[in-house]
């Protein structure tokens, strides 16, 4: 009996070492769920609204995801992770996807064996300070006690940005934006420092905004896209491409409304193709013609998620500086559809 | 099996490793132990096989590299530039600090609650009954962040402090109460020894340690004399004296001067600083302790029998002199092993620090070197290391203590 039970629990074991390799389409699609890891809450780019949905900028990329692998934008598990937990989650297959205003930085791709699929936020570090304390340059902050979310770029940036300037500050470690908020907004410390879009967002919800002020310093380069798993290249590829194929279709003026009449008489090959009326752009990633289309569908292209969710009519406010189209002087470039 | 026979002589066989109760256990406890080699085996090989698919690898050589965070409760020097073992050790004794706090108030309040729950009267016993219920009933991390949230939000900002209308001020012009921390007036010397300012604290606790065995020694020839002469010499004066000045002419000489916490900037400078993460977790561990200590204090002491209480009382002892000299060395003999284990969850439970972000091994180590580095297996096993040291040398720590006040059987 002893023999049966070990060997038992050898088996068990020994399934599920090698659950976590390749093969993570074939997995979403046997599950008729996508495992999406967000933010706990940063309105704006993920956070639950008042009915208990997801919404948001980052939210709607794994939504897109969804759409175009199983045809179902609901079809999402939000996973809500920290900014230590993120990349544990990604790493031991609990969730498909990350997409948490996430850094691309060399050590998360190289050493942390990472594939970030691209960039859907160029973005970069701030400082936000209560207005009274007329403070307006961050060089001024010698001696000042600054939140930091950890776990985070923000964190090793705010040492790097302190040391070189030879002003000294004491941090205070916090787990999440909600909490840093908290204590920012009690005076436990004086700066709250992190990406500059975060702050904007977190701004967006305090009750008197207009008495924060978020410093003219922009302290480092965050790159913030999604990322998945390295190794499962065809899975990377769908992610990398769904996000592509937002930017393109701004680029080239495809929008929620049009997209059904674009799809029936176009005759530009580039959006037939993206829009999988011509060749088989969706059959090479292993998924069908309408692939695009359909995450297209879910709230519009890059431009329309932009505006909707971040953009400069909602409370948050975001100009969309560095994240325009490289045709309007922004970064952004998608590589061709062909 | 009711009448032991002989154990059966003759040879050796192999069946006799199961049917032979003298070589039965042996054989199970060789079974239990091969199954548990497999197993270590088995996960120590899962482990690698995996790492390697994922093109990882298990290593050390990371705690040499700088770490590139700042920590807010620094014992030792301590930069972005220093290492990640640096880190390590930055978080291992502010673990060992509060811990050794938390330690030494949790056994002032659990004796103090402990004693007066047997008290006569009814509202004090009530009390600290009420006491008991309520702290040990609550998990420790609520009670944790319950202090820390009220002392943030109800404490004022350093900012309060400042300008004409100032609405909170420093007590006596020495501390200053602030939802960042207690700042408090702090020891410096103006003539030191030593450059570092360790070493002339060690100097400091050297002469200490001298006069602690001087006025033991006082004791020895007091009692000497008594045993001699049936009277016992006044020594009050002699232990304060070897007490007080040694210390106090090396403090004079060295130059002793306070440095009082100021307002610059945006916070207090100078003194030194209990921030409201150390406060909130020593005080959230002493209370939460102290509740689980009065209990094992009230069942040592109800465990000596009542009889010790009335002879003692029939000696004409008075009341206090009855619980210090007849009952509580003998309920020590009761309430010290289970204070081990509380001793012990002291410092396991320390690492809840990190809800409140204090920097103890669990979110230094533990918590952003792991994270900024990936090395998840490593972090973890060096943290279970330091616990499993720190628990065992307390443990051993107490026995030798149990052992010493152990009823000795002459
Ligand atoms: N981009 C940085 C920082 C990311 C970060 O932590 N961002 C914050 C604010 S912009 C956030 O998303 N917080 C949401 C949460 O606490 O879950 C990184 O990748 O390390």
């Amino acid at each position: 009996m002893k023999k049966s039970v070990i060997l038992g629990a050898l088996t068990v074991a020994g399934l599920s070492a090698g659950a976590a390799a390749a093969g993570t389409l074939d997995d979403v699609k046997a599950r008729g769920k996508l495992n999406c890891g967000v933010t706990t809450g940063l309105v704006g780019f993920a956070a639950p609204d008042a009915n208990g949905e997801w919404k948001g900028f980052d939210v709607t990329m794994c939504r897109a995801v969804a759409a175009a692998v199983l045809g179902d934008a609901t079809a999402v598990e939000f996973v809500p992770t920290t900014g230590k937990t993120r990349f544990t989650a990604l790493a031991s297959g609990e969730i498909d996807m990350l997409a948490r205003n996430t850094t691309w930085t060399f050590s998360r791709d190289v050493d942390l064996k990472f594939e970030f699929v691209g960039v859907n936020y160029y973005d970069g570090q701030g400082f936000m300070v209560p207005k009274e304390l007329g403070v307006s340059s961050a060089k001024d902050l010698d001696g000042a006690t600054v939140c930091i979310q950890t776990g985070t770029t923000t964190e090793l940036n705010l040492a790097d940005f302190f040391r070189s300037n030879n002003i000294s500050y004491e941090p205070v470690p916090i787990e999440t934006n909600a909490e840093a908020q908290q204590q920012y907004l009690a005076g436990a410390c004086d700066v709250y420092t992190t990406d500059a879009s975060g702050l904007a967002a977190t701004r967006a919800t305090f009750e008197n905004p207009g008495d924060h002020t978020v410093l003219p310093e922009i302290v480092s380069k965050e790159p913030l896209g999604p990322l998945v798993r390295h190794g499962d290249n065809e899975w990377g590829d769908i992610v990398r491409w769904t996000l592509n194929a937002l930017v393109t279709a701004e680029e080239l003026g495809v929008t929620s409304a049009n997209m059904a009449e674009m799809k029936a008489s176009t005759n530009n090959p580039e959006i037939a193709r993206l829009l999988g009326t011509e060749g088989t752009l969706g059959e090479m990633l292993g998924l069908d013609a309408d692939w695009a289309a359909r995450a297209l569908a879910v709230e519009g292209n890059y431009a329309e998620v932009f505006e909707k969710n971040i953009g400069e009519a909602t409370p948050i406010g975001l100009a969309r500086g560095l994240n325009a189209q490289w045709t309007d002087g922004g970064l952004l470039y998608s590589p061709p559809f062909r | 099996m009711a009448i032991l026979s002989d154990p059966p002589e003759g040879p050796f066989r192999l069946s006799m490793l199961l049917s032979d109760t003298r070589y039965r256990s042996l054989t199970l406890q060789a079974i239990t132990a091969l199954v548990l080699a497999l197993c270590l085996a088995y996960l120590y090989r899962n482990i690698s096989t995996n790492l390697q698919a994922q093109g990882l690898s298990l290593g050390f050589s990371f705690l040499q590299d700088p770490s590139g965070y700042d920590i807010n409760q620094r014992l030792v020097e301590y930069t972005s530039q220093s290492t990640h073992a640096r880190a390590a050790l930055v978080g291992i004794l502010n673990t060992l600090l509060v811990a050794v706090l938390a330690c030494i108030t949790a056994t002032i309040f659990g004796v103090i609650a402990g004693v007066l729950r047997l008290s006569n009267n009814w509202l004090v016993s009530k009390l600290m009954a009420f006491y008991v219920e309520i702290f040990r009933n609550i998990p420790v991390l609520i009670w944790i962040i319950i202090i820390f949230t009220i002392m943030t939000n109800v404490m004022p900002t350093p900012r309060a402090f400042r300008g004409d209308a100032a609405t909170s001020s420093m007590l006596f012009d020495l501390f200053a109460f602030t939802n960042r921390g207690v700042y408090i007036p702090g020891p410096g010397f103006s003539n030191p020894f030593f450059a570092s300012v360790g070493m002339n604290w060690l100097l400091v606790i050297a002469v200490l340690v001298g006069s602690f065995f001087g006025a033991r020694a006082i004791g020895t020839w007091a009692t000497k004399i008594q045993e001699a002469t049936g009277d016992r010499p006044t020594t009050w004066y002699m232990i304060l004296g070897v007490w007080l000045l040694p210390v106090a002419i090396l403090l004079t000489v060295m130059g002793l001067t306070w440095d009082i916490p100021a307002l610059k900037g945006f916070n207090f400078t100078g003194g030194i600083k209990i921030g409201g993460p150390l406060i909130a977790l020593w005080f959230a561990l002493s209370i939460y302790t102290g509740a689980f200590i009065a209990e094992n204090v009230r069942a040592g002491i109800q465990a000596v029998s009542k009889g010790q209480t009335e002879a003692a009382g029939a000696l004409g002892l008075r009341p206090g002199r009855i619980m210090n000299l007849v009952v509580l060395p003998q309920a020590l003999r009761v309430i010290i092993p289970p204070l081990i284990s509380q001793y012990l969850n002291i410092t396991k439970n320390s690492s809840l620090a990190i809800a409140v972000g204090y920097a103890d091994i669990t979110a230094t180590l533990g918590g952003i070197t792991l994270n900024q580095t990936g090395r998840a297996i490593e972090c973890v096993l060096l943290l279970m290391l330091f616990y499993l040291t720190a628990s065992l040398l307390i443990s051993a720590f107490m026995n030798v203590y149990n052992a010493s006040i152990k009823l000795k059987e002459r």
